[in-house]
């Protein structure tokens, strides 16, 4: 297994990465599996002969090795703790207007629906007022502000969870432009799934009603956000 | 048309130094509009990009990003510490830098 070869002692040619390619793992898990062992048991009986000592003894099976270590080698301790979903800041509760500080719609102010599972917030533009599907944020990403749109009575569809954002399976093609051009022209687009679609549009007919009921939030929401000269971020209240 | 920057400016003051001595591995940040060391608390932990452009396009881009993050305050006059992922070359004294808004915690 040794892909990475010694350049000089200790510093291998490839780097970790390198290896990690070269090892190619990430091909996917061996699909094959172990046929199960034989039970075999663990003592035998065996003849032993001898004149005044001969007869039946019941002995291991594999014998145990006469070498074990002088010194006791210590077992890593094993970590019990499992890593749990950030919890939500105070400042964030549902209805709560956040502003989105990176990726895709940067700037962009969005209304919070509800924490999922994976401690990742789901939002929503909504997608009628601000073009911001229903998406996942993390909150380190996100600016709460003081502005909250009344959502008590509402409930988001327990369907739209973390796995309903996973992405589908890739296909087999092993480069994306082999895929791109795979019958000799460019692939059409896929068409935005029709049950995404018509969840958005049942999540946000709700929240769009809220929106309505106050003057100018909707205006509010279809602004984006961004510094100006002269404003600091730390003088300012959200 | 509003704003859309979502960074504050920021300025390299150079690395870390003594009289003699000097760190690379620290280097010193001016955050614009912040002048003490309370102002300098907000900023804590923020990540900061080094932007700049270079002759030879790497992925079909001419700008490259060094990304590092505000640590600590530095005095009493509003100016950070900063750690970068690699230590900011001395061209990028009196650069501008990013300071981000995220991680956030407001």
């Amino acid at each position: 297994m040794a892909r990475s070869k010694e350049l000089v002692p200790s510093v291998g040619r490839l780097s970790r990465s390198g290896v990690f390619a070269a090892r190619a793992l990430y091909k996917g898990a061996k699909k094959t599996t172990a046929a199960p062992a034989a039970e075999v048991p663990s003592t035998k009986e065996v003849q032993v002969g001898g004149a005044k000592n001969g007869g039946k003894r019941v002995v291991p099976t594999s014998k145990a090795s006469r070498f074990y270590p002088a010194e006791d080698v210590r077992q890593p301790k094993k970590s019990r703790k499992s890593p749990k979903p950030a919890s939500l800041r105070s400042s964030i509760t549902p209805g709560t207007v956040l502003i989105l500080l990176a990726g895709r719609f940067r700037g962009k102010r969005v209304v919070f629906l509800k924490q999922l599972e994976s401690g990742l917030l789901l939002v929503t533009g909504p997608f009628k007022v601000n073009g911001v599907p229903l998406r996942r944020v993390n909150q380190a990403y996100v600016i709460a502000t003081s502005t909250k749109v009344e959502l008590s009575g509402f409930k988001v569809d327990e369907k739209i969870n973390d796995a309903y954002f996973a992405k589908g399976k890739k296909s087999a093609a092993a480069t994306a432009e082999e895929e791109f051009f795979s019958e000799g022209k460019p692939k059409e687009k896929e068409a935005f799934p029709a049950t995404k679609a018509s969840d958005q549009k049942t999540v946000d007919a709700a929240i769009v009603a809220a929106i309505k009921k106050t003057e100018n939030l909707g205006k509010y929401l279809k602004a984006s956000w961004g510094l100006s000269k002269g404003q600091y971020p730390h003088q300012l209240s959200f | 048309m509003g704003s859309t920057r979502l960074y504050t400016k920021g300025r390299v003051l150079g690395h870390k130094r003594a009289k003699r001595n000097s760190s690379p591995n620290t280097s010193l940040l001016q955050i614009e509009g912040v002048a003490t060391k309370e102002d300098a608390q907000h900023y804590l932990g923020k990540r900061v990009a080094y932007v700049y452009r270079a002759k030879r396009p790497i992925q079909g881009t001419k700008v490259r990003v060094i990304w590092g993050r505000v640590t600590r305050p530095h005095g009493n006059s509003g100016v950070v510490k900063s750690k970068f992922s690699s230590n900011l070359p001395p061209h990028a004294f009196g650069a501008s830098v990013r300071v981000m808004l995220y991680p956030s915690n407001i």
